[in-house]
């Protein structure tokens, strides 16, 4: 056996960018630990990052990769392999007729707040220097652009003036529309932390749930949704009144505060309350905690971004902190938290439409210039390219007529799903370089690329904190993989060819050849990291800016006051208050939220290889108020038509005492590729984002996905199935995905993973109006092993009832290994636990095909995963807790102390805490 | 006043019943005389697999011991076979010349075993297993030979089968099917039913078609040939293939026949209506029963009848048959095999070997097929019998009469 190597790298996953140490041992890697040495993580990692090494296992690579080029022959057929040569060959010569025919703007490239610095840059002067368009955005769109319009517009650049060191000198977090608890746990860690050092701290969160991050909230202002503007100028306005508000700064440091104050005005406690639907109580007190704490760090993310008012919010916030001279000091400022690992870098290189490397303007005509001078190109156009919905719309009506994606799911997480289907359907050639085989936009693609990725690449990327850090391969590309700038440069090469220009534009060799062109746009920047090379990240991750010279980079900005604007002066930015796009009415009466689970990630094609991750939210379900179900006669598990008025899904729905009224929630992660089913008029029902809006921030472009007008009603499909299996590791995604596609035909089918360590299984939930086909059960039934001759099997056709549960003996004891529940599924209740918990079964004998929906004696369900490291479920803490005495702190050490959870990654501490509180002490 | 005069020819369980029930409402309102041929009182002919298997005696079997006749003043003629009735002066004659005059007469002559007409069919050691001396035969071949084989994979050639090799024979059963009681069972049942048997030592040879029985020097069988040209040693062939209703006298006194004695709802020969005709041998709306449930439903319609009480009315049975091979639980009852306008539910239990098949009608139970357990078999006979409306139950039905 080879020695195992040690290699430091980065998470692929949030922007809090935690360094990892992979472990490999002969081409393959064999396990992930926390970087020590990290400054964002300090060593220790998530659920996710974690159990990062389980997704790159030889089985989930063999399952999930796309590890040729392949082609369709025509959209809807297999796509068949092919060299890389004719892959890139086709590909330039298609876009190159593209653009012949009609113009560069023809054709688009989307990307990825997932590529690194270096697969970026090189698809930027590919767009933009090569052929002369400006047409390439990122999925970063969706996620940061806000942000990005947000801080240009008052601090004058795109850059968090704050970093995590922060937290520690914080005297008030004030957290809003992120559920930092799940979707950046290890930063949470550092709130808990800094909580815990200094109990003075005072949490506030804005949300309109209330997420697990308000665990550790003094206050929680849940506000109605997309009233955030309408929160910021009235705790101005609150600020203005109790002389909270620092004139001496703003007179030294802002311009445009006069027109804002006059804006202000007129937002009374009152009328917030009125509007935001939070009592004058908790605004007085958010308002005074804010700007008398000695350092307020305002922390937020997709809930300020996703909005019609994205950009108006953002600034609405950072207002707050300039008048309060919240700002450029220790512990104080405004902290956008990055979504994507790596949607600052970029950003940092241009990888927007409207935007050139190092943070310069496409609207600006000397930007332009040293751009062009710099690439060695005429020009760049000057009209700034579509933005990602935009680009998408101009594809569905026929005007870009060739698509580049990268690393990216369009398919499943843009909104308005039908009129991105109609883009990739109408567009003449669609290019989906990709890692992973199975995305809803694979099925799009004319030409799939495969993608090397986490584990695999070289390269940087940057943090929430400006950080830069070293991505770095443990392992050799799997199958015929290349990395994502490789592929770009091989393609612009050949494209250049056929353009009539030269091949070079891109002479790179290596990543760090990239990289240093990228260095070299930064020179003078706001973000100059010209003192920075490879070598120096080799040592240690850096923050920029970091000009030559220099032997660190800058924690924090606008210390001195200066603001990266022309006059220096910050700008208040005085955008009144918009309600959201498509307010509820009577018609749509519900307001749906999407947002983030613990344990998933995106469109999860990476967590969703593992079971495990599905141990805290097994399935998709839509979450509403108690009240509102019982108002619309809905029993927990119901299925219910969820629609909006661009389409209509069929989920599950689930009470949680999370939510208000007249609101709903549903994880953004349930794409096609997990939650589908089909209309009465056969069209697939198309995920979550099949009810999102197009509707965007007018200057930001970023699309409203927290806040959609849905109706509910319940969907009255009779007949339902559940199939389950444990399965070889070997074979359990391939036969998710089989599965997935097999029930399509139903009207609704929800299909994912699950399982423990070292184990998976999947599970397929369907419904419709009648049975299918038995061909169909009996596929299902083959797929997942019960077709063999140690199943029980119950079946009566004309009704629709079929059961098969199949059985593994040991000795005396058997277990059910599989099971498929068709017709009447109420048993479900109880036969899931014994297939999930592996419990005893030998004497239930035929018990196991019947009907009864009550558990015969002696099944007990361990309930959901509360610790996904160990695995530790829900009634295994209750039965704990009920045993541990003392305060709530005393018992929750006790509880962890002998179960372990929360003990690890810590992403499950904040449940713990609440059923701590739940839970009545002894004493 | 003089009584009447009523003659049964057969000592079977079907005919002795209809005595029974007669007996019963109407003593003395006849002088009865019963023909039978084989030299024994009345017995349980389905108890003949318990005795096979040496797990009861041929004594504990039978049903109407001497004295019962000799108790109810019937004059039995055992061992007597009846060669001819004269219909014009009502009278019965048996082999030996006995003769007895009747006003009724009672015809309940049972069926044969149906012998295939192969070489080799007459050699000693090839057997029908239907009655005592047939049983005796076997347990008598047991005891001295080897090899037996078995033509005939339905209820009785098993059950022979299964008797033979529980008295130390190395058995193979022969079958022309593609599973085992093909009547009764479907193939799942059928396959699970072959493993089990084949657990207790048992050999089957499906899809096969006997060819001949080839005899030794002592004019003994000693091996059966296929069609396909294999041969396996056969000291002892028992020939399990079905029965014929046994109708030769009733032809022979031109009694309307079909494949049995036509009989009307009275159990009345359609021909003569001072005969009557129950059991195995009659045909009622075109079914001749081999079960004894709807015998026993014949004769007391017969007794009935006979009794001059004349409102019994027959109007045919669901059956159900169990299997007589300890440990082995079957049952199946009406139209199990379902069909055009039928629906079926089946389930099944490898690890029990347990199989269950149920057949619908709309919401009736029409039939049922259990294999493995047969506890609930008689309440779906009870719901397939009174035609109860199931639709209700359905989805409990397979699961067990619900308790309370």
């Amino acid at each position: 056996m080879s020695p195992s190597t040690q290699t430091r790298s980065t998470c692929p996953y949030c922007g809090v960018g935690c360094g990892v140490v992979i472990e490999a041992q002969a081409g393959q890697i064999i396990g992930v630990r926390g970087d020590p040495d990290h400054p964002a993580n300090f060593g220790r990692l998530c659920t996710k990052g974690s159990t990062l090494h389980l997704t790159a296992t030889a089985e989930v690579t063999r399952q999930t990769r796309l590890l040729q080029p392949m082609q369709r022959a025509a959209r809807g057929a297999a796509p068949q392999p092919l060299g890389w040569n004719a892959a890139l060959d086709g590909a330039a010569e298609r876009f190159a007729r593209v653009i012949a025919e009609h113009g560069p703007d023809a054709v688009g490239f989307y990307l990825s707040g997932q590529l690194l610095t270096e697969d970026y840059y090189v698809f930027n002067k590919l767009a933009k220097g090569l052929i002369g368009t400006n047409n390439l955005d990122t999925n970063s769109r969706l996620c940061m652009s806000s942000a990005v319009a947000g801080y240009k517009q008052t601090l004058g650049a795109d850059a968090p003036p704050a970093c995590y060191d922060d937290l520690q000198h914080a005297g008030c977090l004030f957290i809003v529309g992120s559920n930092t608890a799940w979707a950046h746990p290890i930063l949470f860690r550092r709130i808990e932390d800094a909580k815990r050092a200094n109990p003075a701290l005072q949490i506030v969160v804005v949300d309109p749930r209330r997420t697990d991050t308000c665990e550790i909230a003094d206050l929680h202002l849940a506000l109605q949704p997309g009233t955030d503007v309408m929160l910021f100028h009235g705790m101005l306005h609150l600020m203005l009144r109790e002389g909270w508000t620092q004139p001496g700064y703003i007179a030294a440091h802002t311009s445009g505060f006069d027109a804002l104050a006059a804006l202000v005005r007129d937002c009374t406690p009152e009328a917030v309350a009125q509007v935001c639907g939070i009592t004058q109580n908790a605004l007085a007190r958010a308002t005074r905690l804010f700007a008398t704490s000695p350092a307020t760090l305002s922390l937020y993310c997709m809930g300020m971004n996703q909005s019609t008012s994205g950009t108006a919010k953002n600034a609405a916030l950072i207002n707050l902190h300039l008048a309060t001279a919240q700002i450029g000091r220790a512990g104080a400022g405004p902290f956008s938290l990055t979504g994507q690992p790596n949607a600052m870098g970029g950003r940092e290189v241009g990888g927007l439409s409207n935007l050139l490397p190092a943070h310069r303007d496409m609207a600006n005509a000397t930007h332009r210039a040293e751009v062009a001078a710099f690439w060695g190109v005429e020009s760049i156009p000057a009209l700034p390219g579509k933005s990602a919905i935009e680009m998408f719309q101009a594809a569905a009506d026929g005007e870009i007529r060739a698509l580049w994606i990268a690393c990216t799911n369009p398919a499943q997480s843009m909104p308005d799903q039908a009129t991105v289907r109609r883009a990739l359907e109408r567009a003449e050639f669609v290019v989906v370089q990709e890692a992973f085989a199975g995305t809803a936009t694979c099925a799009f693609a004319d030409l799939l690329l495969p993608a090397t990725t986490w584990g695999e690449k070289e390269g940087t990327v940057t943090n929430s904190e400006r950080r830069i850090s070293r991505v770095r391969a443990a392992v050799p590309p799997s199958g015929e993989a290349r990395h994502d700038w490789t592929i770009a440069a091989d393609f612009a090469r050949r494209l250049a060819g056929r353009l009539g220009r030269g091949a070079a534009l891109f002479p790179y060799r290596t990543p760090e050849s990239v990289w240093n062109e990228h260095r070299e746009t930064t020179r003078g920047r706001d973000l100059d990291i010209t003192g920075m090379d490879y070598a120096m990240l080799e040592a240690a991750p850096q923050q920029w800016p970091l000009p030559a010279g220099a032997t660190q980079g800058k924690p924090r900005l606008y210390e001195d006051g200066r603001f990266a604007t022309a006059d220096g002066r910050a700008r208040f930015a005085a955008a009144p208050y918009q309600p959201v796009a498509e307010p509820r009415d009577g018609r749509y009466p519900f307001s749906l939220n999407t947002g983030r689970l613990r344990d998933q990630w995106h469109g999860m094609s990476r967590t969703g290889t593992l079971g495990r991750l599905f141990g805290h939210v097994p399935e998709p379900t839509v979450q509403m108020h108690a009240q509102d179900m019982a108002r619309q006669h809905l029993a927990e598990g119901d299925l219910v038509y969820l629609t909006s008025r661009r389409g209509s899904i069929v989920v599950p729905v689930a009470a949680s005492p999370d939510l208000g009224a007249s609101q709903a929630f549903i994880a953004m992660h349930w794409g096609p590729e997990y939650l589908g089913g089909r209309s009465s008029t056969g069209t697939a029902l198309a995920g979550v984002n099949a009810l999102t809006t197009p509707a965007h921030c007018p200057v930001s472009k970023q699309p409203e996905l927290k806040h959609t007008a849905v109706k509910i009603l319940k969907a009255e499909l009779p007949w339902s199935l559940l199939a389950m299996a444990w399965l070889p590791e070997d074979q359990a995604l391939r036969v998710r995905a089989q599965l997935r596609a097999l029930a399509d035909a139903l009207p609704f089918v929800s299909c994912v993973p699950f399982g423990g360590t070292g184990r998976t299984g999947v599970l397929l939930r369907a419904a419709g109006h009648e049975a299918p086909d038995s061909s169909l059960l009996a596929q299902i039934e083959q797929l997942l092993g019960l077709s063999g001759s140690d199943t029980l099997r119950y079946a009566d056709p004309r009704r629709g009832q079929r059961r098969a549960v199949r059985l593994q003996r040991e000795g005396a004891a058997a277990h059910v290994v599989g099971v498929l529940l068709a017709g009447d599924t109420r048993a479900e209740a109880w036969i899931r636990a014994l297939l999930q918990d592996q419990l005893p079964a030998q004497d239930f004998g035929r018990q196991l095909l019947s009907f009864q929906a009550k558990a015969p004696a002696g099944v007990q369900s361990r309930g959901k995963v509360v610790c996904s490291c160990f695995g530790v479920s829900e009634s295994a803490i209750r039965d704990r807790l009920s045993q541990c005495s003392g305060s709530g702190e005393q018992r929750l050490a006790a509880l962890q102390g002998a179960l372990q959870c929360g003990t690890n990654c810590g992403s499950c501490v904040p449940e713990l805490k609440r059923m701590v509180r739940a839970t009545e002490a002894l004493a | 006043m003089k009584k009447m005069k009523l003659v049964m020819v057969g000592n079977g369980m079907a005919g002795v019943r209809t005595l029974e029930e007669l007996l019963k409402i109407a003593p003395g309102l006849y002088d009865i005389t019963v023909f039978g041929a084989e030299p024994h009182p009345n017995y349980n002919r389905i108890m003949l697999s318990p005795v096979l298997a040496g797990e009861q005696t041929l004594d504990e079997i039978v049903l109407n011991p001497w004295n019962w006749y000799r108790d109810n003043g019937i004059t039995l003629h055992a061992g007597k076979k009846v060669v001819s009735v004269d219909r014009r002066q009502r009278t019965v004659r048996a082999e030996d010349g006995t003769e007895a005059a009747y006003d009724r007469l009672l015809l309940a002559t049972g069926s044969n075993p149906f012998m295939l007409p192969l070489p080799g069919a007459d050699l000693q050691g090839v057997v029908a297993y239907r009655d005592i001396a047939d049983t005796q035969a076997m347990i008598e071949a047991a005891m001295t030979y080897r090899h037996a084989v078995v033509i005939g994979g339905g209820l009785l050639g098993l059950e022979a089968a299964n008797g033979l090799k529980l008295r130390g024979m190395e058995v193979s059963v022969v079958h022309h099917g593609d599973w085992l009681m093909e009547r009764q069972l479907d193939s799942t049942a059928g396959a699970l039913l072959r493993g089990a048997l084949e657990q207790r030592g048992l050999h089957f040879l499906l899809n096969a078609h006997t060819a001949e029985m080839l005899g030794n020097d002592q004019g003994r069988v000693c091996a059966v040939r296929f069609q396909d040209g294999r041969e396996v040693p056969a000291d002892l062939v028992v020939m399990a293939v079905g029965i014929r209703p046994n109708i030769a006298l009733a032809q022979q006194m031109r009694l309307h026949c079909e494949h049995a004695i036509v009989v009307n709802d009275t159990m009345q020969t359609v021909t003569d209506a001072r005969i009557y005709a129950v059991g195995e041998c009659a045909q009622h709306r075109g079914v001749a029963y081999g079960l004894v449930a709807p015998l026993f439903e014949q004769g007391k319609v017969a007794a009935n009848h006979l009794a001059q009480h004349g409102i019994g009315r027959y109007q045919g049975s669901q059956t159900s048959t169990k299997l007589k091979v300890t440990g082995l639980d079957l049952f199946s009852a009406g139209d199990f095999k379902g069909g055009e306008g039928t629906e079926e539910i089946v389930m099944s239990d490898p690890f029990s070997g347990v199989y269950k098949k149920l057949v619908l009608q709309g919401d009736k139970l029409v039939g049922a097929c259990l294999y493995g357990d047969t506890v609930d078999g008689n309440w779906y006979f009870e719901l397939l019998r009174e035609g109860r409306d199931v639709g209700a139950l359905r989805n409990q039905l397979m699961f067990g009469e619900p308790t309370a």
